[in-house]
Formats: C-alpha cells, structure tokens, sequence
C-alpha cells in the first residue's frame, strides 16, 4: 500500500514509520541547502518561510520563468550530509518535519529528529525530470538574492517520491546500517580475491 | 568544404551530441541497468530501479537532461594526424559547450579556481578538459565526451603503494574507496581502475577505463581476471541502487594500466554514477559523423 504524508505533518503520522520504509508526499515542499542553513543557525535570520509540520528538500532545482510564474524544470537531491552541522538546530528552530536529500545523515541529525519528532528521507540521486514532474506548482520563491540554486522555492507537490527514510523518530539510520554492514562483509570478500591476485612473486 | 565551414559544421554537430548525451544514456549503460534491475528482488531496490528508469523516460519525453548535474564536461580525443580540424578543437570544443549550456539548457557548472566565480557558461581556464591522443597517419577522429557529475567525482582518489603492498594492496584501495565514498555517488557505479607508475598516470587512466563500453576487458589476461574478481567482489558486499542495499553495486569494473617503476604501484579509481553519461562519436575528414554510443540517435 502506498504511504503518503501530508503536510502539515504531525507526530503521529510519523512515529510508526521506521528506516527502511517508502513514503510519497502531499502538500508543501520547500527547497533549502548550504546557505539558507547557514543563515538561520549562524547567522540568526528569521527564515521567511514558515517551515513547521513542512518538508525541506536539500537540492538546487532549474527553474525557468513562465508567464508570471515559475517552471520547474530540474530538480534532484545533493548531498545532505554538507547540512550535518546545522540540521539538529534547525529541526529544532522550525518545527521541519520531513527533510529529503541524498545520501544518510550523521549522529546530530539522528538526535534531533529523535528529540523533536522528524524524518530525514532520501529522493532517488540523479531522477531530476521525475521530481520535477511531481511538483504542481511553484508558489512562490524567496531569498532570491542567493541565486537559482539556493533561492528557496516553495513548492506545493504531489505524490512526491520515492522517499526511502534514512533517519526515523526512534533513532535508526538506516545509511550507518548499511554502511556497517558493508565493512564487514567486505573483509573475507577481499581475503579471497588477495589469495588470487599475487602476481609479484 | 572551405576549413571555415568544417568548423561551423563540426561545432553544430557536437553541440547536438552534447545535448544528446545529457538527455539520454549511452546502450551499453543502459542495457546494464536493465539486467541489474532484473536481479533486484527487495522492494527498495526494485522502487528505486522503477524510478530510474521513469525517470529516463520522462527526460525523452519532456527533452530534458536526466539528471540537474551535468557536470563539468570533458573531451577525450583520438584524433588521426591528418583529421583537417586537428588545431582547431579547442574553438569547436569551447563553443559547442556554450552553445549545448544555452540549449539543452545545461546547469552552470565551471567555477573559476581562486575566482571563485561562476562563469556561466560551462567553460573557464583548462575547461571543457581535453584529453589527447594523436593517431599516426589517421584522417578521422573518434571523440568521447563525458560529462563529470560532483557526486560521481568525489570520491575520486590516488595512492602510490609501495611493491611490498602487491596487486592486494590495488584490491584493499579499490574496496574502501568503493565502499565509503562510493555509497554516496549514486550507484550501481561504474568503476575505473588505474594501475600505473605515479599518481596522475594512474589516474587519468582510471578515468579512461570508465569510458570503455561497459564489460570490454582488459588485453592483459591477469588484469581481466583481476576486473572480474572486483566486479564479482565488489557485488557480494550488495551495496545496492543508491547505497541502499541490494543484489549489486557495480555496472562494471574496468583496469587500465602501464608500465611503472619497480619501486611503485600507483593505483587511482574514477568512479562513474548510474547516469553515466557518455557518448562516443566518430567524425570523418569531411565532418560526416557516426554515432558509436547511441545507436539510432539522430542529432
Ligand atoms: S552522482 Fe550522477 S546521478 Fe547522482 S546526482 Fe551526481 S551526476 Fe546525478
């Protein structure tokens, strides 16, 4: 069955969701990476976007005009972990209760959806024309001075997803899983391959 | 054909092949991740794959390039000493790409180092990079573009070993790279391997090796032995589309090498992401071309 959460999101819709499980996504999706982090957590400037119960999407979208409005034409998730260092404050600060990226997050983000009831969730990496078909509307954009890439685009969207969780309330990372799971099978993989390839005699 | 009207030619007909490139993935890519979509049998893995491949779909339908990162785009040429246009690829090069970032359209994506600035364009100093080799006597030239994600790029590394290390110490470096900063480049990954003399040797053969067709293998029968075992190594530890666990991690593992000093292995490995996006195209002295990666493409 085909799980999706709308926004605003409470805690209920998400405490029984664990690592590993996919979600689609209705309602409002706005756009924040590298600097709209940095200036909420350093710099202290109030976001102009009110993100409580809403999503974040860490990546930086092409968008062409379209009339009076916005097309998006491209968009796919970056990196979440360049956002490690901020992300515990920041779920904290907005009351954000669905962050989408690429890639796991670190021990801080784990502990901040944990505290405050939030999800970090991965897109599929490189399906910039499929995200972008499943937003219906640009709404608005704000923080344009930061230009195409970091403006944060308020989006209203519409069985968003794939979304894999990578982070769940209850404290699991499903990327740390993995990736330990990856060291140790990797050992006696390689011992094997090793005994085949001693050519320097 | 004046000169003049070569060039004008030749530029028009690598804009579109820029272009192509962006929207659609090369056959051998592509027929790759059909047969590692196949072996898929976890939900994750097969939702992901689905969405994959819609994904390629939607960007023939809408023209759109599949993925937003383009990448820093990269020229490697085989160019016959006799192909008429020899000095002037850098021009054509250089405003193909303008004209392809304008088009297509294609993320900005070249930064000037120390600048620090965007330049807008998807050219800047050195950029498009271009790779040579000049064939004796030839009057054609077959051109490989390729266009270099971030996430692909980053774990991009090179080590000199020491002999003691052997060929097991090329295996230990090709694992943990894979299996750390490989999780994150959007795999299945096509994996380069450079076994050579010093690091940059090693490393712009490893960036050659991902741009052979995928499962061509090395001429040396140990080497080949040696990108099977990796291969098969490598999907054992089942890092899965998107490091998210499955019957696979790898398209394919390809060893380029040469000669070296006795006291040094040099190992370098590129890695490219599922969306590897290259194209190989053949251009005749009269600037007629052949599609070599795309079969049925027209531009
Ligand atoms: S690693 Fe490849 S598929 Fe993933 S975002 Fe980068 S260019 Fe796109």
């Amino acid at each position: 069955m085909k799980r999706t959460l709308k926004t605003p999101i409470r805690n209920e819709d998400i405490e029984s969701l664990t690592a590993g499980d996919i979600v689609y996504l209705d309602g409002t999706l706005v756009t924040c990476r590298d600097v709209g982090h940095r200036r909420l957590i350093e710099y202290g400037m109030d976001l102009p976007v009110d993100l409580s119960g809403m999503a974040i999407f860490h990546a930086g979208p092409i968008v062409r005009k379209a009339g009076e409005g916005w097309e998006m034409v491209s968009i796919g998730p970056t990196t979440s972990m360049r956002m490690e260092s901020y992300e515990r404050q920041f779920i904290e600060k907005t009351g954000v209760k669905l962050i989408v990226g690429k890639g796991g997050m670190g021990p801080e983000t784990v502990e901040g959806c944990r505290r405050h009831k939030a999800l970090h969730a991965v897109f599929p990496g490189g399906c910039a024309v499929l995200a972008a078909t499943q937003i219906e509307e640009i709404e608005r954009v704000e923080w344009q001075d930061l230009g195409m890439p970091e403006s944060l685009w308020v989006c209203r969207v519409k069985s968003f997803g794939p979304l894999i969780i990578s982070i769940d309330t209850k404290g699991n990372n499903l990327f740390e899983r993995n990736r330990a799971g990856f060291d140790q099978k990797k050992g006696p993989v390689m011992e094997e391959i090793f005994r085949k390839v001693r050519y320097i005699k | 054909m004046e000169n003049n009207q070569k060039k004008r030619s030749l530029t028009d007909t690598m804009t579109r092949f820029i272009s192509l490139v962006a929207k659609r993935l090369p056959d051998d890519v592509y027929g790759k991740l059909e047969q590692l979509r196949l072996k898929e049998d976890s939900p994750l893995a097969r939702t992901v794959y689905d969405a994959m491949f819609r994904n390629q779909e939607m960007a023939q339908e809408l023209d759109r390039p599949s993925c937003q990162d383009t990448g820093v785009i990269q020229f490697f040429v085989r160019a016959g000493s006799e192909f008429p246009l020899l000095g002037s690829l850098r021009d054509v090069f250089d405003e193909a790409v303008r004209e392809a970032t304008r088009v297509s359209p294609l993320r900005h994506n070249a930064v000037e180092t120390f600048e620090e600035k965007n330049t807008g364009d998807n050219t800047g100093v050195r950029v498009p990079w271009i790779d040579w080799d000049i064939i004796p006597g030839q009057k054609s030239a077959e051109i490989d573009v390729y266009m270099a994600g971030g996430g692909c790029t980053l774990p991009g590394a090179a080590k000199v070993l020491m002999p003691a290390a052997g060929y097991e110490g090329v295996v230990q470096f090709v694992f943990d790279v894979i299996t750390s900063y490989g999780v994150n480049a959007c795999p299945p990954l096509l994996v380069g391997v450079g076994v050579s003399t010093a690091v940059e040797t090693a490393a712009v053969l490893s960036k050659k090796a991902i741009l052979r067709p995928i499962g061509t293998r090395h001429p040396h029968p140990k080497a080949a032995e040696m990108e099977i075992l990796l291969e098969k190594g490598l999907n054992e530890v089942g890092i899965g589309p998107q490091g998210l666990t499955g019957a696979s991690s790898v398209m394919g593992v390809h060893i380029e090498s040469s000669a070296r000093h006795p006291s040094t292995i040099a190992v370098a490995v590129s890695v490219g992401c599922w969306s590897h996006r290259r194209g190989t195209i053949r251009i005749d002295g009269d600037m007629t071309y052949e599609i070599l990666s795309h079969k049925g493409a027209a531009l």
